[in-house]
């Protein structure tokens, strides 16, 4: 019988809903599924994660060392509370990718990157090459599978009116001082959250300013939808780092994501394959975006998008 | 200080992979091989402080076939005081690699170790936070600025919510983002001066790291591909097709 241990994401004291993905896969691997809550004020996040269809248990530990996610310190207490588990999971976002290689590498077992899909308990799907490569990777069938799971391959599990118990943990494990939390510059918008918008609307390097991306703005507000950016546009300093869209950013499925602007690299449509619905905007009709739009549109973006903007009332 | 940087070869970031038909693998043949383009920024970022007088001497280390030899030059090119290439004819992932820094670290006592926060080719994102967890030492992932003081480094990371700066105690990993900095052209005098040199050459086998392969890839697969779409006219036919679909 599996016993899968979900890392629980959280900020600001909710929970992230990149958990709500990760219980998805640990439903197709089967078994146990517990989340752990390693945070200074866990209760509010613990009563969440426990209301997700499929968790059976949450065990919760409050520890002021927890009030921000650092690597070092939250990887001993997950290999604390994960002995008795044969799986733990946590999102591929920066939160798991930095976190489950320091607890992979402590619990001497390699870490399955990205899970897409599940065979079995043991035998996984994961992009390769900025997705251009799909490969099945088969992990011991002795020893505790870590992983991190790519969000975008799956749907939050749903919130029910159960909750699962909530078990809390005393953890007592020595953690390192050496690493210390200084600031989080955070871009607060009242826009929707990237990772977890059902629109997006993206702006490449042919706005040309971050004055001339108000226009994306703009349009997503119009569309209710989240702001992202090709790496040109983030590179060329038009919006932040934290809005970048693909294989070295932000891997999203929403159900439409309109790219203005954004040629295509592969580098880039490695976070966007998963869309329902892609909308090219471009002036170059040879543009590589067009190759996976489902709708496209050629000719001058300033034109373009202010009039749809319009058409949409 | 003396920074120990990773430096692995991987298939040239313009290159669109094959999967072979029969699911072996992916074509590699004839393929460009260029360095990863993450660890040219941590190689460039190791000498941006040596030069500020942060650090002594750069030292960038390979794992991986004889044929890497070329791929260190380029790394002495750029301006690496010397190279260690880990020779290995098996394909090595970051729990191995991990473990062979982890024996050159004690080795080498290297202050600080950069390395790219993910190869392009297996897209893993590992090596680092492996290092730093087998080391015992702090890591700060996905750096976008680096300042070194005494003891201490402070390092900017890009995080979903935005930029996390961490202070961590020195010795430590980092490992680099995109934006840390823009790695330098190699001129051609310093093409000339790579050659003399020193390229140490240790067999993975005497460090006493197994390669022992410990996720086995069974099968490779092309990924689905989205059917084509349609090109419409006008703004218009643009939000009638989107009506259609229940979009907006």
């Amino acid at each position: 019988m599996n016993k899968i241990l979900i890392v629980a994401e959280h900020q600001d004291g909710k929970l992230n809903p990149a958990t709500a993905r990760c219980v998805s896969c640990a439903l197709k691997i089967g078994g146990e599924i517990e989340v752990l809550v390693l945070a200074a004020a866990p209760d509010a996040i613990a009563r969440a994660a426990a209301a997700l269809d499929g968790v059976t248990r949450v065990r919760s530990a409050a520890n002021p060392a927890n009030a921000h996610a650092l690597a070092a310190v939250l990887a001993p207490q997950v290999i604390a509370a994960a002995a008795d588990f044969t799986h733990v999971l946590a999102p591929s976002t920066t939160f798991g990718k930095d976190l489950m290689p320091r607890v992979a590498a402590l619990l001497g077992v390699a870490q399955v990157s990205d899970l897409m899909q599940v065979e079995d308990a043991h035998r996984f799907v994961r992009p390769i090459y900025a997705g251009n490569a799909l490969i099945t990777v088969q992990a011991p069938g002795d020893q505790i599978v870590v992983a991190t799971v790519r969000t975008a391959s799956w749907p939050e599990a749903k919130a029910g009116a159960a909750h699962a118990p909530i078990e809390n943990l005393a953890l007592d494990v020595a953690l390192p001082a050496h690493t210390r939390f200084v600031a989080l510059q955070s871009g607060k918008s009242d826009r929707p959250d990237l990772q977890s918008a059902s629109r997006v609307v993206s702006g490449g390097r042919a706005l040309g300013s971050a004055e001339n991306f108000q226009i994306i703005y703009a349009l997503a507000d119009k569309l209710g939808a989240a702001v992202g950016a090709s790496r040109a546009a983030v590179d060329a300093g038009y919006v932040p780092s934290d809005m970048q869209v693909g294989q070295t950013g932000k891997i999203i499925a929403p159900a439409l994501y309109v790219a203005i602007g954004i040629s295509g690299a592969i580098q880039h449509l490695t976070g966007i394959k998963d869309a329902g619905t892609i909308v090219a905007i471009n002036k170059d009709a040879e543009a590589p975006i067009f190759e996976v739009a489902d709708f496209g549109l050629v000719g001058d973006l300033f034109k373009l998008v202010p009039e749809l903007q319009q058409a949409l009332g | 200080m003396k920074i120990l940087v990773g430096y692995k070869r991987v298939v040239d970031y313009n290159v669109r992979i094959q999967v072979k038909p029969d699911g072996s693998g992916v074509v590699s043949e004839g393929v460009k091989l260029s360095p990863n383009p993450f660890d040219e920024i941590a190689l460039e970022e190791a000498l941006r402080l040596r030069e500020q007088g942060v650090a002594s001497e750069v030292v960038i280390v390979a794992i991986g076939a004889a044929d890497l030899q070329a791929h260190l030059r380029n790394g002495l090119a750029m301006g690496a005081n010397r190279a260690i290439h880990v020779s290995t004819s098996d394909a090595v992932q970051p729990l191995t690699a991990a473990r062979v820094l982890l024996k050159l670290v004690e080795k080498e006592r290297p202050g600080l170790v950069i390395v790219g926060k993910q190869a392009i080719d297996d897209d893993s994102n590992q090596t680092g936070q492996m290092l730093a967890a087998l080391w015992d030492r702090p890591q700060a992932t996905f750096a976008s600025k680096v300042e070194i003081g005494a003891d201490k480094a402070r390092v900017t990371r890009e995080v979903d919510a935005g930029l996390e700066t961490l202070e961590v105690d020195l010795p430590a990993v980092i490992t680099t983002d995109l934006r840390l900095n823009e790695p330098r052209f190699i001129k051609l005098p310093d093409i000339m001066k790579a050659k003399s040199k020193p390229i140490e050459v240790l067999e993975l086998a005497s460090l006493g790291v197994s390669s022992g392969d410990h996720l086995k890839t069974t099968h490779y697969a092309p990924p689905p591909k989205r059917g084509k779409g349609v090109m419409v006219k006008n703004v218009a036919d643009l939000v009638a097709a989107l009506k259609n679909k229940g979009l907006v």
